[in-house]
């Protein structure tokens, strides 16, 4: 009775009950003396914490006091420690495949209130498994290499930060930035909080040694627009877009500008969000990276008429840098690992209309104000209004497209800092009067608290309350009118300012869903790029060799980014140096005796797996292109298809065990 | 057990509690499963879900067996169309899921009792209402009878 219809099969279960996770809802006491009857169990435990090392130790202690040759864990989820209880079973001598877990705490114990019914689903479920784990097979995981190039997707800070981290370690790395410029958001900014160093000051070093590295391969102006293979082995195809301007033959003297026959700036400047005026051939900014000026061709008179003067290519003269027929141009990569590091748009203020963002000239957004206080920016730092006044009053008003139900719930985490430091910059440059609406000031980083203290010791006002409408000064002078309720005094006040700022929030790049396709990753709710675990593996994704840094993964400031980068790059060199990632062989096979020949499995592998062998007519899986999905064993008429770790047998013990079938 | 029989006379008194037999890919639904479980949310205990790479393993046969086991519902849960790890391992769930319906009806399972979601790695709260949901239609239905073969035989025999 005892041998669970498999001879020789002894189980070994454990419960844990996770603190009171696990056990103050689920009766493990009930559970383990349940496991005790099933067939083949040998052994039923339950501990306080399985995954501690007393708790490994005593799995391992029963496997050799009483020839456990199958162990069950039921605890949590088999993402997070289906690898720790595999290694334990393996210290205890026999092969790590031979553990299965139970999930009683995300699928069970978290989810049910009913004690009883947890009780029982818990009991269910380690009845599949116990049956389950008797047709465990032997496996050994299987050895892919990795290749030791990184490619390194964004060319802000998280980016350049990963980039250098990895090419200082000797590795070749390829940062692809869909800008004209790397730098970013960051290249935006005037200042930094709580420090309040000049974000140009540290950034633009770090964007010259990326051009000047001689293992970092820079291509801005391009896309990844596929990306095949896996870990250790992607083939990623860039797009690279045409600048009509060939990079190496461009000395970046900038004669080009100069010389355009449109003497004056006549296009609204992207990098400065179209505060500044630029002409059709362009760099965004002084210290662009690379120095290479781009043609638009959307208002370059020559793609418009072709009967331009062409005053460009005269004044680059035998350089021959300028190509109006540059092609686009498509280059494939191999790299071995990629960190992600696409950033974050800002939050579209028009989507609160009683802001009267592109409505009232004062109203600006936060990003717009950094342009504008910014010394290379397009009014050299002076902060005046669009229609060239200086403001004597500013309201700053914070959460824009944040811990809002309308529109993201989510708090951005950066714009109090960021809101701070414009009243204070604001308030130095101009002297005016500064205030600030706000729901709660979230100051909880180094150095924080302290700047907030400073901000408001030095005059700045802070009104508790969220703005409700801004309108016109009824007066005529062109002012506009706060209306917000002070919360801490109780009354609704008025207060006219004649610059309104908007502190945006942070979003999800508006392509991020397709990007997570391209890469084959996930994303939260909120649309960021979903890491693998929010504490244990923060950034990693569900791809292997795929890693995240930066605000693709959530809103947060730049320390934290630049935190971000480190680890990502630190993950992509830890398996670069290891040489090869050991992947579960949960592989597909192919039973040739039993195998018809009937060809049915050969298309539907995505990955051209499965070859049609014709000599012998019988298919045949190749093992290292398989990736486990199981999609050719489901269809297998002749069931001779299998799946390594997801046999046919074993589901079906499961769904017998389930269902307490007998 | 007098605990175990005490329990299930609860159950058969207080209301008719189907067993629901869930198949969770590894990469959208049963991370989604796990998320409304660190989200704390609260849903129906009648599911019983099994672990696959791909809601593309789904064999048929594991419906179709899990029906014949005493399942009262079979629900498969996969990544959205475009968003399967596997590329379009989904579509070939999609595929099969409705030839089997087909199947299903044939044989007089209500088609309440299957049923197919996509449900993405962050909708822990898709699981929430649509394990709720069928366990509110299935609870509805009853308990699936499922003739022995002898009395389908009989009934073939009497029929005719």
């Amino acid at each position: 009775m005892n041998d669970n219809g498999k001879k020789g099969v002894r189980v070994g279960v454990y419960v844990c009950h996770c603190g009171t996770n696990i056990a103050g809802t689920v009766d493990v006491k009930s559970l383990t003396e349940y496991a005790a009857t099933l067939p083949g169990v040998v052994v039923s435990r339950d501990y306080k914490y399985m995954c501690s090392d007393p708790g490994q130790e005593l799995i391992q202690e029963d496997i050799r006091e009483y020839q456990l040759n199958r162990v069950v864990v039921a605890s949590c989820s088999p993402l997070l420690h289906e690898q720790t209880f595999r290694g334990a079973v393996a210290k205890g001598g026999i092969n790590p495949f031979f553990c299965q877990m139970v999930n009683i705490r995300e699928h069970d114990s978290w989810v049910h209130e009913d004690h009883k019914a947890a009780t029982e689903k818990a009991r269910d479920l380690t009845r599949a498994a116990v049956r389950r784990v008797a047709f465990h097979k032997p496996l050994e995981k299987r050895r892919v290499p990795i290749r030791p190039e990184v490619l390194v997707v964004g060319g802000g800070i998280a980016g350049i930060h990963a980039a250098l981290t990895l090419a200082n370690a000797g590795k070749h790395v390829y940062l692809v930035e869909r800008e004209p410029t790397i730098g970013g958001h960051m290249a935006k900014f005037d200042k930094t909080f709580p420090t309040l160093d000049c974000a140009a000051c540290i950034l633009t070093p770090k964007m010259t040694a990326v051009k000047r590295h001689p293992n970092i391969t820079l291509w801005t102006y391009s896309e990844v627009t596929q990306v095949a293979g896996y870990v250790g082995n992607f083939k990623v195809t860039v797009k690279r877009k045409p600048r009509y301007i060939y990079e190496d033959l461009c000395v970046g003297c900038l004669e080009c500008i100069e010389a355009c026959v449109y003497k004056q700036a006549k296009y609204p400047d992207e990098f400065n969000l179209g505060l500044g005026k630029r002409k059709p051939v362009y760099i965004p900014f002084p210290q662009a990276v690379p120095l290479v000026p781009v043609i638009d061709p959307e208002t370059c008179i020559e793609f418009k008429s072709g009967k331009c003067k062409k005053t460009c290519v005269e004044v680059c003269g035998e350089r021959n840098a300028i190509d109006f027929h540059q092609p686009e141009s498509t280059q494939t990569l191999e790299v071995g690992t990629i960190i992600l590091g696409t950033g974050f748009q800002v939050f579209d203020a028009r989507r609160i209309p009683y802001y009267g963002y592109g409505v009232y000239p004062g109203v600006y957004t936060a990003l717009e104000v950094e342009r504008l206080v910014n010394a290379a920016g397009p009014t050299g730092g002076e902060i005046v209004l669009r229609d060239g006044r200086k403001p004597k009053a500013i309201g700053i008003i914070h959460c824009v497209g944040s811990r809002d139900e309308n529109t993201n719930r989510w708090c951005s985490r950066v714009c109090c800092m960021y809101s701070l430091k414009l009243a204070h910059l604001i308030k130095e440059k101009t002297n005016a009067e500064v205030y600030n609406f706000y729901i709660d000031i979230r100051a909880p980083g180094k150095a924080f608290e302290e700047f907030y203290n400073r901000v408001a010791e030095e005059g700045t006002n802070f009104i508790r309350g969220k703005v409700a409408d801004i309108f016109p000064d009824p007066d005529g002078s062109g002012r506009l009118i706060l209306q917000a309720e002070n919360t801490l005094l109780s009354m609704v006040q008025k207060i006219p300012v004649d610059m309104v700022v908007l502190s945006v929030g942070l979003e999800a790049q508006a392509d991020a869903q397709e990007v997570r396709r391209l890469f084959n990753i996930t994303c939260s709710t909120e649309g960021f790029f979903l890491e693998r675990h929010p504490k244990l593996a923060p950034v990693n994704t569900f791809t292997d060799g795929i890693f995240l840094a930066g605000c693709c993964q959530g809103p947060k400031d730049i320390p934290d980014t630049v935190a971000q980068a480190g680890a990502a790059a630190a993950e992509a060199l830890a398996l670069i140096d290891t040489q090869f990632m050991e992947l579960e062989p949960n592989t597909a096979y192919v039973l040739e005796e039993a195998c018809s020949g009937c060809k049915t499995c050969v298309p539907l592998c995505p990955y051209n797996a499965i070859s049609f062998l014709v000599e012998k007519k019988k298919a045949e899986i190749n093992e290292v292109l398989c990736k486990g999905c199981g999609v050719c064993v489901a269809a297998c008429p002749s069931g001779s298809v299998r799946q390594n770790l997801f046999e046919d047998e074993e589901i079906f013990e499961e769904i017998k065990g389930v269902l307490a079938y007998a | 057990m007098p605990e175990a029989t005490q329990k299930v006379s609860d159950a058969v008194q207080d209301k008719f509690q189907p067993k629901i037999v869930a198949f969770f890919c590894n990469w959208c639904t049963y991370i989604a499963a796990d998320l409304a479980g660190t989200s704390r949310m609260k849903y129906a205990p009648n599911v019983r879900v099994i672990r696959v790479m791909c809601s593309g393993r789904v064999d048929p046969q594991f419906v179709l067996d899990a029906f014949a086991k005493g399942a009262d519902g079979v629900f498969i849960g996969g990544c959205h169309p475009g968003d399967c790890h596997y590329q379009e391992g989904n579509y070939k769930t999609l595929r099969r899921v409705r030839l089997l319906k087909r199947l299903l009806k044939e044989m007089g399972i209500e088609e309440e009792r299957f049923r197919l979601e996509w449900i993405s790695a962050s909708e822990a709260d898709r699981v929430r209402t649509a394990v709720n949901d069928m366990v509110e239609k299935v609870g509805a239905l009853g308990p699936l009878r499922l003739g022995t073969p002898e009395e389908v035989f009989a009934e073939e025999v009497t029929v005719s």
